[in-house]
């Protein structure tokens, strides 16, 4: 059973607990089993990935409404504050946890761009069939997901110190 | 480009999804723009962070084992619709159909000419005066004049007794092979029996059928076939065959 560790880690990240993760994959799986019959070929981890990430944010839009009812905007997050932080650098090896920490702090949606690209090391048109968005969603999601997380590194950094 | 169109391009620059004049330009713009050469840095770093920390988890083996557990009960309901045995199992019974079926019609088709040159034979037999060659009451002379003219010896029995006096003998000519007629006779009513070898070993009680407003009877014995052909009726000719086969 291939891939079960990248849509493990994916789910994990998202659903940010171990049960939900276990969940999510278990449901992913058999959808995937009863569409497809088996899984085969190189492109089936995109597909596989895409997968699990429906199923996660069909759980999370439904926590959402529970809880606050926001839709995410593209042009909400990451709008404002400085370009760039001229003071601000990472410049120590940060422990894994702190990591983790950091990435859970984003919204779903960068937290999964930044999975896929940093960890899966997926390319961005691969990103773009398991989100479902254009590459140019892709690429401006992943900027500022990457200054969002810088950021909060920073932040952590700073409060180690 | 502009300051800001290049720095929209510093993420897929870094990621290596730029061809390589875009690329080109971006590096020719950095040179003079510290603004982004900082954002390449700090893209690259955050990368070099993220990778050295390595905060991917991986599956628990619980879960991979219930994963694999749920597929292939999943799996099995699917089994019966593609087990080869069903497969060949109503393959061999449909083909088996067919064949009964073009057997059967091919058999009752035979049957059919068969029964048709059976009469014509037997009205032939009436037309010419040519319905015995050997002519003898006696079944001890008619019996014996078959001898060397076919390949089978056939039964001859006289049944007077019985009201069938055996008027007779002659070769006939039956789908392309020769056989014997026996000539009895019931009153006015002339019998030809017609006899020939068959490659069954089976004993077929007599069967009844009418073609032409003649009655003919079919049974099986010794292996020989008989058929008696006659304008007597039915029950008489039942009753001929039975004392014959007696």
């Amino acid at each position: 059973m291939p891939h079960l560790d990248a849509a493990f880690s994916l789910a994990r990240f998202l659903m940010r607990n171990e049960e939900d993760a276990r969940d999510v994959v278990q449901e992913a799986a058999l959808r995937s089993f009863r569409f497809y019959g088996t899984f085969r070929g190189e492109k089936s981890r995109a597909w596989f990935l895409s997968i699990v990430r429906n199923v996660c944010f069909t759980a999370l839009k439904r926590h959402r409404a529970d809880e606050t009812n926001v839709e995410f905007d593209e042009e909400l997050h990451g709008a404002g504050g400085p370009a760039v932080d001229p003071g601000k650098e990472i410049d120590r090896e940060l422990d894994r946890q702190t990591v983790r920490a950091a990435i859970e702090q984003l919204p779903p949606e960068f937290r999964e761009v930044i999975i896929l690209r940093e960890l899966e090391e997926c390319s961005y048109k691969e990103i773009a069939d398991i989100a479902g968005v254009p590459i140019g969603t892709v690429m401006s999601r992943l900027a500022r997901a990457r200054q969002q997380l810088h950021q909060i590194l920073c932040e952590s950094y700073e409060r180690e110190k | 480009m502009t300051h800001e169109e290049i720095r929209a391009l510093i993420h897929p620059y870094v990621d290596g999804e730029l061809d390589v004049a875009n690329g080109r330009e971006i590096e020719q713009h950095m040179r003079g723009c510290d603004d982004c050469r900082r954002l390449e840095q700090r893209v690259r770093t955050l990368r070099t962070t993220l990778r050295k920390s390595f905060p991917s988890y991986s599956a628990p083996t619980a879960l991979k084992r219930s994963v694999r557990t749920t597929l292939r009960s999943e799996a099995r309901p699917v089994r019966p619709f593609l087990s080869p045995w069903l497969l060949f199992v109503t393959g061999t019974a449909c083909a088996l159909l067919i064949l009964a079926f073009a057997f059967f019609q091919n058999a009752r088709a035979t049957r059919d000419t068969l029964t048709d040159e059976l009469v014509s034979n037997h009205i032939r037999s009436l037309l010419a005066t040519h319905l015995v060659d050997v002519v003898s009451s006696d079944q001890h002379t008619v019996k014996p004049w078959f001898d060397g003219k076919i390949d089978f010896a056939p039964e001859v029995r006289d049944l007077s007794s019985a009201g069938f006096p055996l008027e007779g003998g002659r070769l006939d000519y039956l789908h392309g092979r020769t056989v014997v007629a026996l000539v009895y006779r019931r009153n006015k009513h002339p019998i030809n029996l017609f006899i020939e070898p068959t490659t069954t070993r089976d004993h077929t009680d007599p069967t009844t059928s009418t073609r032409r407003g003649y009655n003919l009877l079919h049974w099986t014995r010794n292996g020989m076939d008989f058929w008696a052909v006659s304008d007597l009726n039915a029950a008489e000719l039942r009753e001929f065959a039975a004392h014959f086969t007696s």
